[in-house]
């Protein structure tokens, strides 16, 4: 028995060997991701020394954007990031309810599939290809169409005053809405599809309409559904190329939607291999690390939102 | 009300129509022979193609799988096989974190990190930027499939006295063979189609590199340069790249749908 035990035990060490080394070598790799985050955090960090040391954290607050005199705030590109997002979310979330709706409740599954393919395909196209077909088809449009439309019946509203330039906050917040609409409506109608068949059959027999069992189960998928808005807008907030060549690029902060604006993440894509000083290139580097910081906590609120609803996170992990 | 979210629906799939009805009718024009085999010529000058930037797209992004994919491979072995423990949680978290972090951050840290330190732009610092892109899909994927694995038949291998690692490498890793090979051609289409990490990273090259530590040409550099210039003929050559770029992450898409179909299904 005792010599049955022994050898059992060498041999598990012998083998333990090689298993030694494949789990160690597989959690080095692991660990690397989490290494490669706090490396960017620490790259971008230290890059910025010299904007954070001569601006301190009022960077965040200053509207000055002048590389001439070396004098730089972050505050017109954190508002042009937020209100483009905020706009974005305002057109695309009734749209993406409404195809989560449609997708989960209404269609057959022989339609509901290539729907979704369909819609899903609007994720699959580069953010360039949105950002010239914005450039050249939607903002001739918005000119002559949108917003003399907005302004002639909307005009007493700051929002929406001035000259119809096409190119601007609206354009942009338009061109980031139909890319934020795939993401919003694909884990909404995953998470719609995961509520339990008895609460809507339940709502049922209690004799409410089909849209009021479509009520119950939205109230009982919300915080997927919200999660679902969280990590568009995580989306919307990240997004360089489309929103750079609709947006206008001009530093500064207006009521109407129809100026043009500048986002963090424009302004890196348009200016980065131009800085021509230190102190810019810091600037610069600081606006990414804003960037980056916003975007992790909004994505960590967003997949902890999904995380709890869907317990796999299989359609967040999709995207 | 559900003819509401059906209008929803169908709103949704104009802008998708538009995009593909104008990008067809305005990049057919410009796509012919020339368009694949030669290289940019200067305003003014009728033809050229951007024969570069389909061959630069083409190898920065197979610099970026070279970097991500056994990097993301390994870490998607680990969260399946290891992975039911705190670390394994934070690692599943912080890959999903990491794959919401824009691409422009991602180009700006390879900016920093491989750029700088070697004084001019290169092939390596745009292959790098994308790999951090590619990373955070191939993982999630890799686990995902890995876990699709029935346990019996790691339960069986183990029986017949199989090593644990020859186990996940040998059996598991080799049934989900299929499925992480489409994880890696979602993250190739995705890496494929960005702009951003690589407009100052790998910079953008009118020539052919000469070698990797040289800026290269990519098609979607070029489709935003060419795209904000005020020449038609680029104009029309950004439209023909962009029918290119749109092609190759179609074909992609649809391998990958088309592949994973099946195994949705079984669940």
């Amino acid at each position: 028995m005792e010599r049955a035990v022994k050898k059992s035990t060498v041999n598990s060490r012998t083998t333990n060997i090689g298993d030694l080394v494949f789990k160690n070598l597989t959690r080095f790799f692991a660990a690397l991701i989490l290494l490669l985050i706090l490396v960017m955090v620490v790259e971008m960090w230290n890059s910025s020394a010299l904007s954070r040391e001569k601006f301190g954290l009022s960077f965040l607050t200053r509207s000055i954007w002048d590389p001439v005199q070396e004098e730089y705030g972050a505050l017109p590109f954190i508002y042009g990031t937020l209100v483009s997002s905020l706009i974005a979310l305002t057109i695309a979330v009734p749209l993406s309810l409404g195809i989560a709706i449609f997708l989960s409740e209404i269609t057959p599954p022989w339609l509901e599939r290539p729907l979704s393919f369909f819609v899903e395909l609007l994720a699959g196209i580069p953010s360039i290809v949105y950002g010239i077909w914005g450039f050249f088809v939607m903002v001739p449009w918005i000119r002559s169409d949108i917003e003399p439309l907005l302004s002639s019946s909307l005009g007493f509203i700051p929002f929406f005053r001035g000259a119809p330039y096409g190119i601007g906050m609206l354009a942009a917040g338009m061109i980031l809405s139909i890319m934020v609409l795939p993401i919003i409506s694909s884990i909404s109608r995953d998470v719609l599809k995961a509520v339990p068949r008895a609460q809507k059959e339940a709502a049922l027999a209690l004799g409410s309409t089909r849209w009021e069992a479509t009520k119950v189960a939205l109230s009982y998928s919300r915080s997927g559904i919200i999660g679902a808005l969280i990590l568009g807008l995580g989306r919307a907030l990240g997004e360089t190329m489309a929103v750079t060549m609709v947006i206008g690029n001009r530093p500064t902060i207006s009521a109407s939607l129809f100026e043009p604006g500048y986002t963090m993440a424009s302004v890196l894509a348009n200016e980065f291999t131009e800085a021509t000083t230190q102190t810019y290139l810091s600037a610069l580097i600081e606006i990414a690390l804003v960037l980056f910081v916003i975007t992790i906590i909004v994505n960590s609120f967003a997949r902890l939102l999904v995380w709890s609803v869907t317990k796999h996170g299989d359609a967040a992990s999709r995207q | 009300m559900y003819v509401l979210s059906g209008l929803s629906a169908l709103i949704a799939i104009i802008p998708l129509v538009l995009i593909f009805y104008y990008t067809l009718s305005l990049g057919l024009s410009a796509i012919n022979l020339d368009f694949f085999t030669q290289l940019p010529k200067p305003v003014g000058e009728a033809g050229g193609g951007l024969a570069n930037a389909i061959v630069g797209t083409l190898i920065l992004v197979g610099l970026g799988s070279c970097i991500s994919l056994p990097v993301g491979i390994m870490a998607g072995i680990y969260l399946s096989e290891f992975g039911n423990n705190a670390f394994g949680m934070g690692v599943r978290f912080l890959t999903d974190v990491l794959n919401g972090v824009p691409s422009i951050v991602t180009g700006v840290v390879a900016y920093t990190m491989i750029v700088i330190p070697m004084g001019h732009f290169s092939g390596y610092a745009g292959g790098v930027a994308l790999a951090i892109l590619m990373i955070p899909t191939i993982t999630r994927t890799t686990e995902e499939m890995l876990k699709t694995v029935p346990n019996s038949y790691r339960e069986a291998a183990l029986a017949l006295g199989i090593s644990q690692w020859k186990t996940s490498l040998r059996i598991v890793l080799r049934t989900a063979m299929g499925g992480i090979i489409t994880g890696v051609m979602l993250a190739v289409a995705r890496a494929a189609g960005e702009t951003a990490p690589l407009l100052f990273t790998a910079l953008n090259n009118r020539f052919w590199h000469t070698s990797l530590d040289q800026p290269v040409a990519s098609l979607t550099v070029f489709i935003y340069n060419y795209g904000v210039s005020p020449f038609d003929d680029w104009i029309a050559q950004a439209w023909a790249g962009a029918l290119v770029l749109m092609l190759m992450i179609l074909v992609l898409s649809i391998a990958v749908r088309v592949a994973t179909r099946p195994r949705y299904e079984e669940r």
